[in-house]
């Protein structure tokens, strides 16, 4: 008996090691070539000088073009993510608290849309919010209005393109939090003498904090990565960190470049995700897709 | 404090009636119990009188008053749930005082109530934990104190038993009638337990399929049951078919089949009116069997063993006699009769009822 407690147990190493594995060599090596390359020298169009400079940093941190990129990145992924909460939110207590038989059909259509590209579904706004879109051809056709309303390419329908991908998200973390909250709460705390918003907001709303924050920080890491989005439905200067990384990559070639902005954005993202997980802790976010 | 009284009352979900028109009386202090197996109904009338569930059609009146258009907070009703439901992100102190913010108490006086709670329901000291670091025999507790601490009108529990592991349910049973007797709160309980029905009530009022078998005291349930289900429901009952014989001025001859003629006392023949048939209900526990020949003048009969449950300090019987099988619940004196055993079965009249055979 003795040598067995003495013994290391190898098992909970074996166990790790395929996680380990895929980590470091789909995480952790290209990652750190990313790092080595933003001290690369970029010469002209996709030609490379190999060194160990700091230009491309000292650029990321004395121009006030990527300054305002991060600014606006962190703003409109802040809006997105409260604007997602709140529209979340409601739907998400619908399918948790309805005596509909079939609630796997609510959530069924909740994940229906993934079945749609990602592509489409964003692309599906130019036909609900442009120029000769359904909104304003049906203002139009009411007489409410001569001229089309400009509602495209700006922030707004970024905003709205942003939030539409994103709510499913939401809504499934919160429906999860409100799932496993015993359905007696709420009626002992009225039977105490609650009124049903003070039931909700006493109990319920308390209780499914864990889930609206595990969905808030996924969509803000998620809008926050962004850049199809902008590029489909942002005018010129509707733009995120993810799309500079985009230009600097495939339009200018100055690989150095978006090698830096890249690490530069994992570096904040991630940094959001550590400072979260201190206050909030991550195991909603296990629960929501377990 | 106030008497809770249902009239005429139903409730239909869809269209399954879940209570038949019913009228019940739940008098000012007492501790009634609505006993019955699952789906009977007893949980839907307790919800009705909460404000969970609104009544299909019918009155519910609390203290004379009528309110079933009184929403749920506004009803000053104690409810203790199953599971005991209390808050999960609130501590102990919290969740008992939960109620009290509702009604004006100042946060001193709150702070002395809750002390005074916990008290009574004999846990002091724990205001600062949380449900989770509490047993399920202590959770109990809170639940009650949480109920009781806003003096309701009428203290609502719904099975809160059964969650319990069994020597912790005959304690909590003893304590929670003790309360509730302290309190003097008109209670309603709702239970399947037939044992725990018979131990704590003032009242019980059997139901099955949505509708009222029979209300009574304890005794008047388990001794004069209404009906065949209530005989059953209560314990387990042999349930012979029987004819009338003759009639006293306070007893009643009946003409059991294989034990000859039994006389029982009028007041164990209330349910059987001026039936010519009845069926008498033999309790299990009051059948004896023995081994000898039975005693001079005793109703006994012949029979045979065919099978032992064996439950320790009891034993339960099935004895065939003639063409019938009876079970008999013993104390198992010495060893138990082994299967197969021919013995001799002795009923009490005293112990037996008979109700009338309208078939």
């Amino acid at each position: 008996m003795a040598d067995t407690a003495t013994k290391f147990d190898k098992r909970p190493a074996l166990l790790l090691t395929p996680a380990f594995i895929a980590i470091t060599a789909l995480v952790v090596i290209p990652m750190s070539f990313i790092l080595v390359y933003s001290f690369y020298e970029n010469v002209d169009l996709a030609v490379d000088r190999v060194a160990f400079q700091f230009g491309n940093w000292e650029e990321l941190l004395t121009d006030g073009y990527y300054h305002n990129a991060i600014w606006k990145t962190l703003k409109i992924s802040f809006v997105v993510t409260v604007l997602a909460a709140v529209l979340g939110y409601l739907p998400a207590y619908f399918i948790a608290m309805t005596k509909f038989r079939h609630k796997w059909l609510l959530l069924l259509l909740l994940i229906l849309p993934f079945w749609v590209s990602f592509i489409i579904r964003t692309l599906s706004w130019i036909h609900i919010l442009g120029n000769q879109g359904a909104i304003n051809g049906l203002l139009q056709w009411l007489g409410l209005t001569d001229e089309p309303i400009r509602m495209m390419f700006n922030e707004f329908s970024v905003m709205v393109g942003l939030i539409h991908v994103f709510l499913p998200y939401m809504i499934l973390n919160i429906y999860v939090s409100l799932e496993g909250i015993d359905e007696n709460l709420e009626p002992a705390a009225r039977t105490l003498g609650a009124t049903p918003w003070q039931a909700f907001k006493e109990v319920t709303l308390p209780l499914s904090l864990p889930g609206l924050a595990a969905g808030s920080l996924l969509v803000f890491v998620l809008t926050g990565g962004s850049y199809v989005t902008p590029l489909i439905l942002g005018g010129p200067s509707d733009f995120l960190f993810g799309n500079l990384i985009y230009d600097a990559v495939v339009t200018e070639l100055n690989w150095p470049m978006g090698a830096t902005l890249s690490f530069t954005l994992l570096v904040l993202l991630g940094s959001v995700v550590v400072i979260y997980s201190r206050f909030m802790g991550l195991n909603q976010l296990s629960k929501a897709f377990g | 404090m106030a008497r809770v009284e249902l009239k005429q009352i139903t409730k239909s979900f869809g269209s399954f009636k879940a209570v038949h028109e019913s009228d019940v009386l739940f008098e000012e202090g007492s501790f009634t119990t609505l006993l019955g197996p699952s789906g009977c109904g007893k949980t839907t009338i307790l919800r009705m009188v909460s404000g969970l569930e609104s009544p299909t059609s019918g009155d519910i009146m609390i203290g004379g008053k009528r309110i079933n258009d009184v929403p749920i907070h506004k009803r000053n009703l104690g409810l203790v749930f199953q599971n005991y439901a209390l808050f999960p992100h609130r501590t102990i102190a919290e969740n008992i005082a939960f109620g009290l913010k509702y009604r004006g108490v100042s946060k001193a006086d709150a702070a002395q109530k809750v002390k005074d709670a916990l008290e009574i329901v004999r846990l002091p000291g724990v205001e600062d934990r949380y449900p989770s670091q509490l047993s399920g025999g202590q959770q109990q507790r809170i639940a009650m104190a949480r109920a009781i601490v806003i003096e309701p009108d009428v203290l609502l529990l719904d099975e809160p038993l059964s969650a319990l592991d069994a020597n912790l349910r005959e304690d909590m049973r003893v304590e929670l009638k003790a309360i509730q007797h302290r309190i003097g709160v008109t209670s309603i309980f709702v239970t399947h337990d037939q044992s725990e029905a018979l131990a704590m009530s003032d009242r019980i009022i059997v139901m099955s399929a949505g509708r009222i078998e029979q209300v009574g005291a304890p005794e008047e349930v388990y001794n004069n049951p209404a009906s065949e289900f209530v005989a059953n429901f209560l314990g387990a009952s042999n349930i012979v078919a029987v004819d009338v014989k003759g009639r006293g001025a306070d007893d009643v001859t009946l003409e059991v089949p294989h034990f000859g003629a039994v006389t029982l006392h009028a007041n164990r023949a209330v349910n059987l009116g001026d039936a010519a048939k009845g069926k008498l209900v033999i309790r299990a526990e009051k059948l004896h069997l023995s081994d000898g020949a039975a005693p001079e003048g005793a109703v006994s009969t012949k029979g045979v063993v065919e099978a032992v449950d064996y439950q320790g300090q009891l034993a339960r019987y099935f004895v065939r006699i003639g063409d019938v099988q009876f079970q008999a619940m013993n104390m198992i004196d010495g060893a138990p009769f082994a299967q197969g055993a021919e013995v001799s079965v002795v009923l009490n009249p005293d112990d037996c009822s008979v109700l009338a055979n309208e078939a």
